[in-house]
């Protein structure tokens, strides 16, 4: 028998909008339905009765490889933000199989504060690889959180390659983390998110060769106009992590960023109109059962 | 379905959650795993806010008879009434009927076939498509028969 993700079991007897209000009211296990709805595209903008958000900077976008230590420096966040009053949402992303679907979602597991702290509502999104409503889902998502009242959202990627700098694109703000002995410096030179990044945190400041990391992405950037922040900070001994919050509350947009960002999220909404496609099946198939290219579809299919 | 895998109480053997966790990933669900050492409040939490369809605890130091009947009933008094509870790890057959009294619907020893705990899963989603008691605080007798 053919599970299908996201048939959401529980929940299925109440209304969005009841929950919606419900939750507003700051009841957690509806907002913890609602967003289930929202994750399997059975609510929008329009149903729910809200416009889309302003760009405020409250929506925080969290990116950088595997094993830098982005879900330790949320979790560090997490208790400073509500130790000074705040209430913090997180959205941890994780990847879908592109064989069975299925997803593990592992980045409660260093969260300590997800599961104690009232004022911390911590939820995982896997990325279902399919009708690209990936994007669109964490839109939404942040957007009912804020409305919840949580002041900041943090979103987490998983870290790796060029369609996780897409999901962050979608945050007010893009944090890249970085840390100590990832290579040389010719690392940094390199383009990439690095160029769309609001603030780059190098974390593990407790391990040797942190400070030359630093120094290395300071360098490269210092070319380009307008470089972001670039803080130390380390999970582990709390270094530099009141710095980082502070200075992430009030983080501006990097200066000229705005056409990179543009497309980033102009290609983050193309991915997800064309594999929202009716026949997105029937086109894979056909890709993998002929000779035809996918450049050759494209070009046949979606000229304008 | 949306799983989660947990390990409540001071218990450090997690092969098991993990592979248990590997296998329902491999099936096509989406598995929540919460790490060592939960607390059976912090497990709750982590049902609630991930709005988890399913939830299977893993305990092999011996203090499930404790912790997995405190978990089903935290659960009930969170309003998380259709949740389904499975539980696995070193327990004794004689200590399983006062497990499923508490609520839970299966529980796996050693030697468990790893399709037995999708078979399990698909048995559930069977129930509730047909609106049968599954959850643990839904009541009924149903409990899945488990080979080990």
């Amino acid at each position: 028998m053919k599970v299908e993700i996201g048939s959401g079991l529980a929940g299925r007897e109440r209304l969005p909008t009841t929950l919606f209000e419900q939750a507003i009211s700051g009841n957690r296990r509806s907002l913890a339905k609602l967003l289930t709805a929202v994750e399997n595209g059975e609510v929008s903008h329009d149903s729910l009765g809200i416009s889309p958000r302003e760009v405020d900077g409250s929506v925080i976008g969290v990116t950088g490889a595997p094993g830098v230590g982005k879900s330790c420096l949320i979790d560090r966040l997490l208790s400073t933000w509500t130790s000074n009053g705040l209430k913090i949402a997180v959205i941890a992303v994780d990847p879908s199989s592109p064989l069975t679907g299925g997803a593990l979602l592992g980045d409660r597991v260093r969260m300590e504060s997800a599961d104690n702290n009232p004022n911390v509502f911590v939820r995982s999104f896997a990325t279902r690889n399919q009708p690209g409503g990936m994007p669109n889902a964490v839109v939404l998502a942040a957007d009912v959180m804020r409305h919840c009242d949580y002041d900041v959202v943090l979103i987490e990627t998983v870290g790796a390659g060029q369609s996780e700098i897409r999901v962050v694109s979608v945050a007010d703000r893009i944090v890249l983390v970085e840390a100590p002995l990832r290579g040389d410096e010719v690392q940094a030179e390199k383009a990439g998110v690095i160029e769309l990044a609001d603030m780059i945190v190098v974390n593990k400041s407790d391990l040797e060769g942190s400070d030359r990391a630093a120094a290395n992405i300071i360098s490269a950037l210092e070319v380009a106009s307008n470089p972001p922040p670039v803080l130390l900070a380390s999970a582990k001994t709390s270094e530099g992590i009141e710095e980082l919050a502070d200075q992430l509350r009030t983080l501006p947009a990097k200066p000229g960023a705005e056409l990179a960002r543009a497309r980033e999220r102009l290609l983050t909404a193309w991915d997800s109109a064309l594999l929202s496609r009716k026949d997105i099946n029937e086109v894979l198939d056909s890709l993998t059962s002929s000779d035809n290219s996918a450049q050759e579809w494209v070009e046949k299919n979606l000229r304008w | 379905m949306r799983i989660v895998i947990a390990k409540p109480g001071l218990d450090g053997h997690d092969r098991g959650a993990k592979v248990v966790a590997r296998a329902l990933r491999d099936a096509g669900h989406e598995v929540i795993y919460t790490g060592l050492r939960r607390t059976p409040e912090q497990i709750v939490r982590t049902v609630l806010d991930e709005d988890a369809d399913m939830v299977g605890l893993s305990s092999l130091s011996g203090a499930h008879a404790f912790l997995f009947p405190r978990i089903c009933q935290l659960l009930i008094e969170a309003g998380c009434n259709d949740v389904t509870v499975f539980g696995g790890g070193i327990i004794p057959l004689a200590e399983r009927p006062i497990l499923f009294e508490s609520g839970m619907r299966a529980i796996f020893g050693p030697g468990t076939k790893m399709h037995e705990m999708s078979d399990f899963v698909d048995a559930v989603v069977e129930r509730v498509s047909t609106n049968q008691p599954v959850g643990v605080g839904e009541g009924g007798d149903w409990v899945w028969s488990s080979g080990a």
